[in-house]
């Protein structure tokens, strides 16, 4: 025991100094400096930068932002890691825009279905991100301007494309409606334009892809018309009820008519006092 | 014949108002009693004089049951106390005045809102605002009323306890005589028996009256024959896409992309929308090698794949495809089809796969379908398997 005693207190001693206050930040500043240095030596050149067109600057600042955000679940090439999540080589600046400025990446939590929240990059550094990803393959850019102005939009044709594609899942004023096993397409009152045109584009997680070749770009506008207009329109026939059709109709009528009725026979039938 | 048990006056004087025939023979039948009715004994509470029916020591019943008569009488507060009557008058007048206002707001609504002349949305809120008055107007209008009255009626109208007796339902004997010759007169008059042509005629146009039921069934044929059968598909007509018309390169159409197509040509058809709702199919691309179906992979084009939109359960638009799993929904009753099997049914009701459309490419490169489909769209039918 007393053989022991002497090395037992030095690891002890020296147990004591590696736990020191200042040693995780002393790591942490090794840490960001190694990957730094790293990031200097090994950064792309700026080829794919000059083909995205964005500038060298813009790509690392996206390139930083991505391996310390997205790296995790998309790998450290963006490649992908299984279930976890898909490769984002070739979604192209658009599939980025839309999952990032909807909020629904960084995912809060992986479920049935990656949920929509508060934004929580700043827009440049979602299109830093944007055009880094971009810089990886080619793929669907971000819609200007010019190209989400439905001011022109044929809102008729509009309507009756929206029917056609999209009404059965995300029902036809555009409220949205469930899927299968917890999934379901969310409402479009309050998505805009450019995100609408991104997820025709992309075609996000459950969403199937509506690509320029087989829905125009005039098209993808004149439905995005369609569903502004109708969403901003009043509704002539008295409360809307979340335009959701039958279901909150018949739940009204049932629950409240009907709830009312029997209220009233109640009250027809008890006696005064 | 009534008779007023309880005067409701405020103050519960207990004296009987009876009609002089309180105790006659019919009112003692349906009261079961021999003269000794209830109702006489006044404000009192009382249920008869006689003694209650028990069992006596013996376990025997005894011969009759007096008749409990009817409970004893609740005053109502507006009835003892003169306030609480005065309270019961002003809300019945509140309702009464709720009413009018709704009245006014219908009246000033109907004047003040003026769709006419508007356009837009500006119409559109017109219309919806004016909708929400008028009713909102005219429900309190009526409701109220009702309200007023019925609460009217049940805390300062009059509430005994009233027994009416019913009158019996057969008919005097001198009554029924009548009848009887009136009836045995006016055959004799009719002379039925007499004029056999009149009869014969009457007959005559009776009988082939309920023909005139059975002749519409008609409308229900004829048969479909085999029209169900067979779409407006053939071999080597483009898909155009639905509704805006346009022939499909298969190089545009995106992986994990979905099309809704229909026959090139479709509306000359004599019967276009017949046509469509027969026609009308889904394309989709899907990773070539995710297709594990040696049949699908031989009517596919490069992972692009052609099915029936007509849900085999009753016919829905088989419409919601999920892109990630490859599953495609009927939004009626959650048929589920998996693309990457062939469309089999993988939940729900549906009994069978969507049938597959044949795909090939024209020499320009458009998709075309290579053939109709190969078995009947849609939902079963009696004459399904006679194709």
């Amino acid at each position: 025991m007393t053989r022991l005693s002497k090395p037992l207190a030095v690891l002890r001693a020296l147990s004591r100094r590696r736990r020191h206050r200042l040693a995780p930040l002393l790591l942490l500043l090794l840490a960001l400096g190694t990957t730094g240095g790293a990031y200097a030596a090994f950064a792309p050149t700026g080829d794919a930068a000059a083909a995205a067109g964005a500038s060298t600057q813009t790509l690392a600042q996206g390139r930083l932002l991505y391996l310390k955000n997205c790296a995790t679940c998309h790998g450290l090439n963006a490649e992908g890691s299984g279930t976890d999540g898909p490769s984002l080589i070739g979604v192209g600046a658009a599939a980025v825009d839309f999952q990032v400025g909807t909020g629904r990446m960084p995912a809060k939590e992986l479920g049935a279905q990656i949920q929509a929240k508060r934004q929580f990059f700043t827009d440049g550094q979602i299109s830093a991100m944007a055009a880094y990803v971009a810089s990886l393959a080619p793929g669907p850019a971000i819609p200007s301007e010019e190209d989400v102005n439905y001011s022109d939009a044929n809102i008729a044709e509009g309507g009756e494309i929206y029917r056609t594609n999209c009404a059965m899942c995300h029902n036809f004023a555009g409220s949205g409606g469930a899927l299968t096993r917890g999934k379901y397409a969310p409402s479009l009152k309050k998505t805009t334009p450019t995100h609408m045109y991104e997820a025709m584009l992309t075609g996000p997680q459950s969403m199937p892809v509506f690509g320029d070749g087989t829905m125009t770009p005039e098209e993808k506008r004149d439905i995005i018309g369609f569903l502004k207009t109708t969403s901003a329109e009043p509704s002539p026939g008295g409360l809307a009820l979340g335009k959701i059709g039958p279901v909150s109709e018949g739940a009204v009528g049932w629950l409240v008519g009907l709830g009312a009725l029997i209220g009233c026979a109640v009250w027809l039938g008890a006696k005064a006092r | 014949m009534t008779e007023r048990i309880h005067d409701g006056t405020a103050g519960g004087t207990d004296d009987v108002q009876g009609s002089p025939d309180t105790t006659d023979s019919s009112n003692s039948a349906l009261m079961g009693t021999e003269g000794t009715s209830a109702p006489g004994a006044g404000g009192d509470g009382a249920h008869g004089d006689g003694e209650l029916a028990t069992r006596d020591g013996h376990g025997e019943l005894p011969a009759r049951f007096e008749n409990p008569g009817l409970p004893a009488h609740v005053y109502r507060r507006s009835d003892i106390d003169p306030k609480a009557a005065i309270r019961r008058e002003r809300e019945v007048a509140t309702f009464f005045g709720l009413s009018t206002l709704g009245t006014v707001l219908f009246i000033v609504a109907y004047f003040a809102i003026k769709p006419a002349g508007k356009s837009g949305t500006d119409l559109l809120d017109a219309v919806s605002l004016s909708t929400k008055l008028l009713g909102l107007g005219l429900g309190l209008a009526l409701f109220c009323i009702g309200v007023g009255a019925i609460h009217w009626a049940k805390t300062l109208m009059p509430d005994d306890e009233v027994v009416a007796v019913r009158k019996p339902m057969r008919s005097s004997d001198e009554d029924r005589a009548d009848a009887v010759a009136a009836l045995k007169d006016g055959a004799a008059g009719a002379g039925l028996g007499r004029r056999k042509l009149i009869r014969n005629s009457l007959l005559g146009a009776l009988a082939p009256l309920g023909l005139l039921a059975i002749i519409p069934l008609r409308d229900l044929g004829p048969l479909p024959g085999a029209s169900l059968a067979y779409t407006a598909w053939k071999p080597g007509r483009r898909l155009v896409t639905d509704p805006t018309g346009r022939p499909i390169k298969a190089a545009d159409v995106p992986i994990g992309g979905v099309i809704h197509v229909q026959p090139e040509g479709i509306d000359d058809a004599e019967h276009p929308i017949d046509e469509r709702a027969k026609a009308t199919t889904l394309v989709i691309r899907l990773e070539p090698d995710e297709i594990t179906d040696p049949k699908q992979k031989k009517w596919a084009v490069d992972g692009i794949v052609a099915y029936s939109k007509v849900c085999t359960h009753v016919g829905c638009p088989v419409g919601l495809y999920e892109q990630q799993t490859h599953h495609l929904l009927c939004p009626c009753h959650q048929s589920t089809f998996d693309v990457t099997k062939d469309c089999a049914v993988i939940f729900g009701p549906a009994a069978r796969p969507l049938p597959q459309l044949p795909l090939a490419v024209d020499s320009q490169g458009y998709l075309v379908s290579s053939e109709d489909f190969q078995e009947p769209i849609g939902p079963s039918f009696w004459e399904r398997g006679e194709r």
